[in-house]
């Protein structure tokens, strides 16, 4: 962007001063800002569209460094990674970039987002022959299975300090149903369904318990026991849960199957919570090839990536999420303490995507007022 | 002029039409079907009230409290001055998600202050844009009459007007431009507020950003986004034509002096002394339990948080140490401050100006609301316009770095420009004249004339737009690269992870934050003592 020269002429005192003042600033902002425009332009411009894979995801997906080096090394490919703020955030940009797609593939779509991103016709088929055998029971039902690849998955699921039942002598509380009865009044915290992606995960697990009928009047039952909504899962989890961190004073939330191996105190090991597998709902992850990508092979070697073993075996260290390749060994901790759901609470993927805004209106009208 | 002009119109204009239109022309034919719908709904009139009456309340307040600050922090001489002056800018560099997570741990029902029954309630969201907004009024305010001439108002005091009368009569008169100045600023921060309200509002209360936010990354629902996207342009353009007619109606040559001395306070500054100290706890609560809780876990004190901090192998899910990502926060913050400081005072000085044609007037006066634009527009709004309109040649910036320090870089230069033209307009035009009709060349009339006296803003200027940029998170975790993210985004990603040296890594690195900030911003404001020495 340069001034015209007339427009110069017209402002001179203008352009004195701007001058000035970029030499005084500019000495010290060129002396870090040049190097920065070096180092990070050039990889994204300079190297040609078939060597790079620009992959679109959350911003939680990380991958460790050597991995991306070795996927480099094997591939030939260099994987760029796009973070699009949560889940639910990027697949609506996907979907709003239809026709000038930001990268080649898509990780981070769960189950809840799945049936609208296959709808909107965004993505591209692609099957990969890596999938492991025991992950079948993840892939998406009709269409969905050739164009999501299922990557990795969570579960959702109510946690309880163990600690403070003991000292309190209250027996600990095992289902949904539980969570209504006087017995727990005012112990129980979870992020919103409108503004959380676990608080969504949770709605949807009463949903899928009581039914389309029963989990409105599950939810009034809920919120006359004193539950209380907090906006995001941080704070429900490290303000108002007993062993958060945060000395609060509600010992039941709605967290994750992975979240007790990170209440171990130090010097122990045990830890001091643990999650109820039967208020489960199961988030899995996907990756996909994007529709008019430049470089769809990449993509494809990407996928396959994801789920080879190493990937597998860094995802619950970078990502607190379970490999889809059941072969894959956990932590050590993660295999003692971190059970998953043996049957999980289910919604049809189409069922949610056609309902999910009426849904969150609803779970609203009854938990926010 | 050209510059920002082109700068607005590339980063701002066009990827909000963009985005208006995929609401409003979807398929190529315009439909405006949803709007009667969106508008009639109950939940759209209760989150417009909302965030009106939120926001005006929230500048009412923030106001009220920060010009008796201002005066005891500018006008007053006592020990731990600067220290206090450092400490109102910290809220303005905090993470608004830990700023919430930390009202929440004062005030929920288990809190120090839980006995207030205040968690929940609109107070508490109040209470959040007090802590967040009090640094730019005091700042704009403060930067003002600091280098106000005591001359009136000694004059004032000398021929029987009681301190009240002098206040009245003749400071807040000169003050009044930069006092409107920063009012429509905490303003348009209170009505465009996000994550607090998030946090602390507990979902009950949404307000026209929160709305757009839900409605577009969620629901996608575009069309009633970009209703209340409208909405929400209309209110803000409305509000700062009433800000331009009040200040342009008030506005006055002011006489400024530099080395004047600061009183000692005195039994006539009891009352200023006592709001501004409530004031100061109302900051320094929160900071304080921030900064108490990063060095305390369950079992004590400890340092280990921060040690965590320069180890990249601390948390295996990031792929930088803490102070890596600092590396990349100043870096950016440098250049956005640059971009913000060339075009924040280029409009400055244009806007300053008092031609004689009436169009040429308009434009300015045009320019001068259009800059502040971006500052009452959601963030959300912007960040998917960029997207769908920044997608090809030539503007194929979608996943260009320089994206971050260019949004960075917007809400930064507002702030330079409304605490720079306050003090240019108050630059007598006669003396540019004098200095013409003398043989001084534009630039050295403007150079002996506009430098001296701007010379001290511009410094202020400069790190207020730096602190900004340091703390931008909004636009910044939209549009970061994950492996050059800044502290911020950091902090974002530690909080929302279970286990407690998580949460504490991002309390010892919000600490580092606002403490780095405080140090570059004093490091600026004491380059300035030499500067305007010599000149």
């Amino acid at each position: 962007m340069h001034t015209t020269t007339s427009a110069y002429a017209r402002s001179r005192s203008t352009g004195t001063l701007a001058l000035a003042l970029a030499a005084g600033l500019g000495l010290s902002a060129c002396s870090l800002g040049s190097t920065d425009d070096a180092s990070s332009d050039s990889g994204a411009t300079v190297d040609s569209a078939t060597s790079e894979v620009v992959v679109v995801s959350h911003d939680s997906f990380t991958v460790p460094e050597d991995l991306l080096t070795q996927f480099t090394e094997e591939t030939g490919y260099e994987a760029t990674i796009l973070g699009s703020g949560d889940g639910g955030e990027m697949t609506n940009q996907i979907i709003l970039t239809k026709g000038s797609p930001l990268g080649d593939a898509v990780f981070g779509i769960d189950n809840t987002f799945a049936s609208r991103a296959v709808d909107e016709g965004v993505l591209a088929a692609y099957a990969s022959p890596d999938l492991p055998d025991g992950a079948a029971d993840d892939q998406l039902s009709g269409t969905g299975a050739d164009l999501l690849t299922p990557i990795d998955f969570g579960d959702v699921c109510v946690n309880i300090d163990d600690v403070w039942f003991a000292e309190e002598g209250i027996k600990p509380p095992s289902s949904l149903e539980d969570l209504t009865d006087p017995m727990y009044e005012g112990l129980f915290v979870t992020p919103g369904a409108n503004t959380s992606s676990p608080g969504l995960a949770f709605m949807l697990a009463t949903v899928g318990n009581f039914g389309e009928d029963g989990w409105l009047d599950y939810w009034s039952d809920l919120m006359a026991n004193d539950a209380r909504v907090t906006s995001g899962w941080s704070d429900a989890y490290s303000v108002d849960f007993t062993a958060g961190g945060g000395n609060g004073d509600r010992p039941i939330v709605v967290s994750y199957a992975s979240s007790p191996p990170f209440t171990i105190p130090e010097g122990e090991t045990e830890p001091t919570t643990s999650a109820l597998l039967d208020t489960c709902f199961r988030q899995v992850e996907y990756a996909g090839v994007l529709e008019g990508a430049n470089n769809p092979e990449g993509a494809q070697a990407f996928i396959d990536f994801l789920l080879s073993e190493p990937m597998q075996a860094a995802l619950p260290e970078t990502m607190y999420v379970y490999p889809v390749d059941d072969a894959v060994e956990l932590p050590q901790a993660w295999a003692e303490f971190a059970d998953v759901a043996a049957e999980p609470i289910v919604v049809d993927p189409a069922q949610i995507d056609a309902n999910r805004e009426t849904w969150v209106r609803e779970w609203a009208d009854i938990a926010t007022q | 002029m050209v510059l920002p002009v082109a700068f607005l119109a590339v980063f701002f204009v066009l990827p909000l039409t963009g985005m208006l239109a995929r609401g409003f022309y979807p398929d190529g034919t315009w439909d405006f079907s949803g709007v009667a719908e969106v508008l009639g709904r109950d939940r759209t009139i209760r989150v417009i009230g909302f965030t009106l009456g939120m926001a005006l309340a929230g500048t009412i307040i923030t106001t009220g409290l920060g010009i008796p600050l201002a005066y005891v922090l500018y006008r007053l001489r006592f020990p731990g001055r600067g220290l206090l002056r450092a400490i109102v800018v910290m809220p303005f560099v905090l993470p608004t998600v830990v700023v919430g997570v930390m009202f929440r741990a004062l005030l929920s029902t288990s809190g120090p202050l839980g006995s207030l029954g205040l968690d929940g309630t609109p107070w508490s969201i109040l209470l959040a844009y007090i802590f967040f907004n009090l640094a730019v009024v005091v700042r704009t305010v403060g930067g003002t009459w600091e280098g106000l001439d005591t001359r009136a108002e000694d004059s004032a005091a000398t021929l029987g007007a009681t301190p009240w009368q002098v206040l009245r009569t003749v400071t807040l008169p000169a003050l009044t431009p930069a006092i409107i100045s920063a009012a429509s600023l905490v303003f348009l921060f209170c009505s465009t507020a996000f994550g607090v309200v998030l946090t602390l509002g507990g979902l009950k209360y949404g307000t026209i950003e929160t709305e757009i936010y839900l409605l577009t990354t969620q629901f996608l629902d575009l069309q009633a986004a970009a209703v209340l996207s409208t909405l929400q342009l209309i209110g803000v353009v409305l509000m700062l034509v009433l800000a331009q007619r009040a200040r342009s109606s008030r506005e006055q040559s002011l006489r400024r002096s530099d080395g004047q001395t600061l009183r000692r306070p005195g039994l006539v500054d009891l009352p200023a002394l006592v709001i501004a100290a409530g004031a100061m706890v109302l900051i320094l609560l929160p900071v304080g339990t921030l900064v108490w809780r990063s060095f305390h876990d369950g079992d004590g004190f400890t340092l280990r948080a921060y040690r965590l901090l320069a180890e990249p192998e601390a948390v295996p899910a990031l792929r930088v140490s803490v102070l890596d990502a600092m590396e990349n926060s100043l870096r950016t913050a440098m250049d956005a401050t640059l971009i913000a400081m060339v075009l924040g005072v280029i409009v400055s000085i244009a806007v300053s100006r008092r031609p004689r044609r009436r169009s040429a007037r308009r434009f300015i006066a045009s320019l001068d609301a259009a800059i502040m634009l971006p500052l009452g527009v959601s963030a959300v709004t912007i960040g998917f316009g960029f997207l769908i309109t920044l997608d090809r040649p030539p503007l194929d910036l979608r996943s260009s770095a320089i994206l971050v320090p260019i949004a960075q870089a917007m809400v930064a230069m507002p702030l330079v420009v409304r605490t720079l033209t306050p003090v240019l307009r108050g630059v007598d035009p006669r003396l540019r004249q004098a200095a013409a009709a003398l043989g001084a060349s534009p630039i050295r009339a403007s150079w002996t004339v506009d430098w001296p006296v701007i010379a001290k803003p511009l410094l202020a200027a400069t790190g207020f737009a730096f602190a900004v940029s340091l703390g931008e998170f909004g636009a910044t975790s939209f549009l970061a690269r994950p492996d050059r993210p800044t502290v911020p985004v950091v902090i974002f990603d530690l909080i929302g992870r279970p286990g407690v040296d998580n949460l504490q890594m991002a309390l010892a690195a919000s600490v580092l934050l606002s403490v780095v900030t405080v140090a570059v911003m004093s490091l600026v404001e004491r380059l300035r003592v030499q500067g305007v020495g010599q000149l």
